[in-house]
């Protein structure tokens, strides 16, 4: 018994140093978010960055799908989608104000009222509600459905595009009802406050930010809980997991509902900050690009994914105002390069140097590299 | 720990395409037993393992104590406290040592519990360490452990686990001699408190340690008996040498079978 206090002990002071970094991480990023980045970005920057930062939170949800727990979700898009839509609506129904229709739809529809599944939008909470439930539902159903059966890897990702094809390609036939190719679009408030007034822009910025560090927070709690650690042991041999009496389907389903609940939440703020969503932002390409993001940074890290979230997206927006034919090949290629050369991502970088210069100072053997397994 | 239970089987069959892998199996391990199950390659042994922790479709009826298993999904037997080791060890690499037990203990945990982070070492956990040997190694991810480490974490975690019935598959297979020696002195020490049953070509390892052994062949059970009855049992020196043969078989035939499919 006297000799097991002392891997405690050790654990103990490891755990002490990791959440240290992770504070002064924590605090510099919202430093970062908070002072430095209104203060220097213009009113446009600062809005790209906001747009950014939800493409962000979106890969928290990815880090936690597909890094910790080796889903790739390749349609994050309709979990984005509908939370954005959602946004949208009671934004539209809210812009054109009591018996009012919204604008496209008094433009092509032909209906002289609300069809009904978009009048419980109408209320703030239920919309604000949705959100975030919404994706957490839909992806609920799809995930038991789909783990149940077991499917999983490239079958997973593939059924994965196909939803989220099959949700826009839905969404653009429904001129009448959705805004079809267009999507929602034009909008001008935010729960009474003028979206147009840079003040309010701001705010908006300085929203999704809290949100981002609410979900890095939420998301590094999972991850270092025992549901964490159970989630790597179901990425790493689903069938050891089962023999020791967990349904495996529910671990991942927890993780899936919850990238998704994530993805809806950065999708109804992305909303406020562009003013649109469409159709083709919650696509085929966009879902992969997310992914594209966590993967450069590194999926199985926080701080990874989520920079490289904003890197790439910052990148596709200076580089296809300098190219915008070469862009996609050069997101193609970056994908690419990332998966088959540093599957960790750039975090695994630290950490190869952070070990490198550990095994220097002293002899110990250096523990194997946190690289997931590919899908 | 709750009082010991047996393993019984009836007229087992699993058939892969027509071929009948199991065809027929009786097979009665009392509680707290240390069994061997031996038999050339493809007889079945792996299978039958498969078939009773419900990796595998079988007809006929596996009781534990009274619960019956057939039909069961996998994490609902291993519930009911059945535990299983792999041919290959099978240890969650990029966790350590510490996590992989901990894991292996909290099947029945609550929502809030997996939710929070783990703090302490929980005392079945450190006892498993203990028993094993690999209180050093804890905080050592488990995969930079050494193959025989592996196997003794992976009997670590069907300890915590607080399964009544390990099956393991050649747990000293790629052993050193005094690693064996570790192995079957801790089955021994197991077998007090747990019912053990284990597949096994080491025929040295076999007549060291087992309690009590059945031999395999061709989906069928051959002979059952100590190792010494079974030893001298002629259908088991034709099984293992192909025709009768004077002479105990059993000491020369270990290099026939070394791995199985």
């Amino acid at each position: 018994m006297t000799d097991s206090r002392l891997p405690l002990l050790k654990e103990r002071s490891a755990l002490k140093g990791r959440s240290a970094r992770a504070w002064a991480g924590f605090a510099a990023a919202a430093v970062a978010l908070f002072a430095l980045a209104p203060l220097a970005l213009s009113d446009f920057r600062l809005g790209l960055l906001a747009k950014y930062l939800c493409t962000a939170m979106v890969a928290v949800g990815i880090c936690l799908a597909w890094g910790r727990g080796g889903l790739l979700t390749l349609g994050q898009g309709v979990f984005f989608g509908l939370g954005g839509y959602a946004m949208a609506m009671h934004l539209k129904i809210a812009d054109a104000g009591p018996g009012n229709l919204p604008d496209f739809m008094q433009l092509y529809g032909t209906a002289t009222e609300l069809p009904w599944w978009w009048q419980p939008f109408a209320n703030p909470v239920f919309a604000l509600a949705a959100t975030v439930l919404l994706p957490m539902l839909v992806a609920a159903l799809l995930g038991s459905f789909i783990f149940r059966r077991r499917v999983k890897g490239a079958y997973f990702a593939i059924l994965s595009q196909a939803l989220t094809a099959a949700f826009a390609i839905w969404l653009i036939g429904q001129q009448a009802t959705t805004g079809g190719t267009n999507g929602l679009t034009d909008i001008q408030g935010f729960f009474g406050y003028d979206l147009n007034d840079p003040i309010n822009q701001r705010m908006v910025y300085f929203i999704i930010a809290a949100a981002l560090l609410l979900l890095i927070a939420l998301a590094r709690q999972l991850i270092h809980s025992r549901y964490g650690e159970l989630l790597v042991a179901v990425r790493d041999s689903e069938e050891r997991v089962r023999f020791l009496g967990y349904d495996p389907a529910n671990v991942k389903l927890v993780a899936y509902v919850v990238a998704a609940g994530m993805a809806g939440l950065a999708g109804a703020l992305f909303v406020p900050a562009v003013g649109i969503i469409s159709p083709a932002m919650i696509g085929i390409v966009p879902s992969i690009e997310f992914v594209i993001g966590a993967a450069v940074g590194g999926r199985a890290s926080l701080a990874g994914a989520v920079l490289g979230a904003i890197g790439v997206a910052w990148a596709k927006t200076a580089l296809s105002e300098e190219f915008p034919a070469a862009w996609t090949y050069f997101q193609g290629l970056l994908f690419i390069v990332a998966l088959a050369f540093l599957p960790g991502g750039l975090a695994s970088l630290v950490g190869m140097v952070q070990r490198r210069r550990a095994s220097h100072a002293s002899e110990e053997p250096s523990p194997a590299l946190p690289v997931g397994e590919a899908a | 720990m709750s009082e010991l239970s047996g393993l019984r089987i009836r007229q087992l069959r699993v058939s892969f395409d027509g071929f009948k892998a199991v065809d027929g199996v009786d097979l009665d391990v009392r509680p707290g037993d240390l069994r061997f199950l031996i038999g050339p390659n493809g007889a079945g042994k792996t299978t039958l393992v498969d078939a009773v922790t419900g990796l595998v479709k079988a007809e006929g009826s596996v009781l534990f104590g009274d619960e019956e298993l057939l039909g069961r999904s996998v994490h609902k037997i291993a519930r009911s406290g059945i535990g299983r080791t792999f041919q290959t060890a099978t240890v969650f690499e990029e966790l350590t040592v510490l996590q992989n037990l901990d894991i292996a203990a909290g099947a029945g945990r609550g929502m809030l519990t997996m939710l929070r982070r783990r703090k302490g070492v929980p005392e079945s956990v450190a006892r498993a360490l203990e028993t094993v040997g690999l209180a050093e190694l804890a905080d050592s991810p488990a995969g930079t452990l050494a193959h025989g480490q592996k196997q003794w974490l992976e009997i670590g975690m069907l300890l915590v686990q607080d399964v009544r019935l390990l099956l393991l598959d050649e747990p000293v297979a790629g052993m050193s001699h005094d690693e064996r020696q570790a192995t079957g002195e801790l089955l021994e020490r197991i077998s007090e408190e747990r019912t053990v049953v284990v597949i096994e070509h080491d025929m040295d390892f076999m007549r060291s340690f087992a309690r009590s052994v059945s031999v395999l062949h061709a989906g069928r059970v051959l002979s059952e008996g100590t190792v010494a009855e079974v030893q001298a049992d002629p259908k088991v020196q034709e099984v293992y040498l192909g025709h009768a043969a004077a002479g105990d078989v059993l000491d020369t035939a270990a290099p026939a079978a070394v791995q199985e499919a």
